[in-house]
């Protein structure tokens, strides 16, 4: 998948209260989720962002607690993309089956400004600063994690496991 | 091979030999939790699986703790929700209204998590359990709506930091202290994808109620278990809980640690993080003078008996002053009889206190005691993220119960020594 649009920069240690905020956990529904997205650092933060828009945050991104409704909040509001220098463990998992794209890429954080233009090869793990030319390429997923990935995500992988049980 | 604890009970679910941290094992589950704000998607994702029944319907646990009493239509939608689906399932470990307590003080108190489980739950301080020595994490809705389904999930397995305490611990300094220490010392991101492992003396010394405070801050610190031996203290405690049949269980001689350091705690004063991460950790002295609006003693990382007796030995004969809201929230409704019982109540109620009901209420800015901007709250709770109990414009200061019920008091962030 090829995706195309504008880097918001976010810091370190962002956390899923940050993200998502307690007080909208009353619903799991990605669009009402999708409006409040962020909303926990910055009142209002969504309405900058385009559609296909891609975030990008320094270490530890998604730490706290295990809500799955915050990689659906960064989906809910058009992110399909998120690059960071590292990523919190239960976050990263949470992305990978809620089909959020999730790129650790390191230290190569800091070739990446705030209001850039990227091009994210999401297939090879490739990210092109269209602003600046410079390319960066990710680690490779663990094998089994892309099975899990070319499978659709863990809902397909374990209806096919359930299927083989029977 | 020589396997940590870490290792060593991932070894024990799984046919798959594991020779290397950053393995990928597939394991089978003892237990999987769900609360009443993770497992609506929980139940959403299972549906989507197709799959038709849980994998065993005495090995789910859904505990409606967070919103409930239900503060609103849309959260008692969602405690609905979840009870209609345990119902259809015939979960046996349902809990809402008068058996609910805080799922992770209330699942090692009925006995339905102990020695060398792995427990998977869908809340991030389901670490709490290797208190007692299982394998417990947290994980997203989705990966939990898999386990309930399969009866087994998959685990990267983790490298291993091993912490040992050792020194003698000064007055009114406990678990609390040692944990934030510790997560000052590592950092929120220093056990990012790692398990802990606690030994020493302090730590052997420690209550289990002590041990289960400090594995449920693991995740503070990034890491995904935090793990206790398992020595004849914890199977005393699982005993009294209604399990048979748990064994000892420490680490193999020879076994591999990412890193192996030993802390000493001599002299270490009460430890307090400040806003707005709980690797923000000062002395309790430094920060004195610091004025309180509110003080919450409870949540599932102090609010055991021993945490409520800790509050009262400081509160009794005393006032919280004027400016100040204290509230407690008991744990859990056995912890909650036991303090009625033993005449907490009456001094907490002497001292100004507002008692609550188990809930998680606050802690993650729920119900029961939001903040406005502006105050500030010192709490007993695990997380000072900005906003967490309210305003983003409100500030969490987080401590062990005494520092706490001493803040109350003072109505600024006081050390009990001081008081
Ligand atoms: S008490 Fe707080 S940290 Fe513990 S489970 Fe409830 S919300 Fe989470």
């Amino acid at each position: 998948m090829l995706v195309t649009g504008k880097a918001h920069k976010v810091g370190a240690h962002i956390d899923t209260d940050a993200i998502i905020p307690a007080r909208f956990l009353v619903t799991t529904d990605s669009e009402v989720l999708g409006s409040n997205c962020m909303e926990g650092l910055e009142p209002g933060w969504v309405k900058r962002v385009s559609k296909n828009d891609i975030m990008v945050a320094e270490e530890n991104f998604g730490c706290g607690s295990s809500r799955e409704h915050a990689p659906i909040a960064i989906l809910g509001a058009g992110i399909p993309v998120v690059v960071a220098k590292s990523f919190a463990r239960i976050f990263y998992r949470n992305g990978f089956n809620m089909g959020l794209v999730l790129l650790e890429v390191g230290d190569d954080i800091a070739k990446l400004s705030d209001g850039d233009k990227l091009e994210v090869d999401t297939g090879n793990g490739q990210i092109r600063n269209l602003t600046t030319g410079e390319t960066i390429i990710c680690a490779k997923v663990p094998a089994f994690m892309q099975e899990l990935l070319d499978a659709g995500g863990l809902v397909p992988y374990v209806k096919k496991r359930l299927a083989d049980r029977q | 091979m020589s396997h940590n604890l870490a290792e060593k009970i991932l070894q024990a679910h799984t046919d798959e030999e594991i020779t290397r941290a950053g393995q990928i094992v597939n394991c089978r589950v003892s237990l999987v939790l769900a609360n009443d704000i993770t497992a609506p998607l929980a139940i959403k994702s299972f549906k989507a699986m197709g799959a038709g029944k849980v994998f065993d319907k005495d090995k789910v646990a859904l505990v409606c703790d967070h919103f409930t009493p239900n503060k609103d239509i849309d959260s008692a939608e969602q405690v609905k929700v979840v009870r209609e689906f345990a119902q259809q399932m015939g979960v046996t470990h349902y809990y809402e209204g008068g058996n609910v307590g805080v799922e992770h003080a209330l699942l090692p108190e009925l006995g339905l998590v102990g020695p060398g489980d792995i427990v998977v739950g869908a809340d991030s301080h389901t670490c709490t359990y290797g208190g007692l020595g299982a394998f417990a994490t947290g994980m997203g809705s989705t990966d939990i709506a898999g386990a309930m389904a399969l009866g087994e999930t998959w685990f990267k397995v983790p490298p291993t930091i091993r912490a040992a305490f050792e020194g003698t611990l000064e007055p009114f300094v406990g678990a609390k202290d040692l944990i934030l220490h510790l997560i000052g010392r590592l950092g929120v991101s220093g056990a990012l994808y790692r398990a802990l492992e606690f030994g020493g003396p302090v730590i052997d010394a420690l209550s289990i109620e002590g041990r289960m405070t400090m594995a449920n801050m693991a995740i503070e610190a990034g890491g995904k278990a935090g793990l206790f031996p398992v020595d004849e203290k914890t199977l005393a405690y699982c005993k009294a809980a209604g399990r048979n049949g748990d064994t000892l269980l420490k680490a193999d001689a020879g076994a591999v640690y990412e890193q192996d350091f030993t802390l000493s705690v001599t002299g270490m004063p009460p430890q307090v993080a400040c806003p707005h991460l709980p690797d923000n950790v000062r002395g309790v002295d430094e920060l004195k003078g610091l004025r309180v609006d509110q003080v919450v003693i409870g949540s599932c990382t102090n609010g055991r008996i021993e945490d409520l007796r800790e509050a009262a030995a400081i509160l009794k004969g005393r006032k919280a002053h004027k400016n100040v809201r204290l509230i407690i929230l008991p744990a859990t409704p056995k912890i909650w009889r036991q303090a009625m019982d033993e005449g907490l109540f009456s001094i907490f109620m002497d001292s100004g206190a507002v008692v609550g009901p188990p809930t998680c209420g606050p802690c993650l800015g729920g119900h029961m005691g939001i903040l406005a901007g502006g105050e500030r709250c010192i709490a007993t709770t695990n997380r000072n993220f900005r906003g967490r109990m309210g305003s983003l414009e409100s500030e969490v200061y987080l401590a062990g119960p005494a520092v706490a019920a001493a803040s109350a008091i003072a109505g600024e962030i006081m050390n009990p020594a001081k008081l």
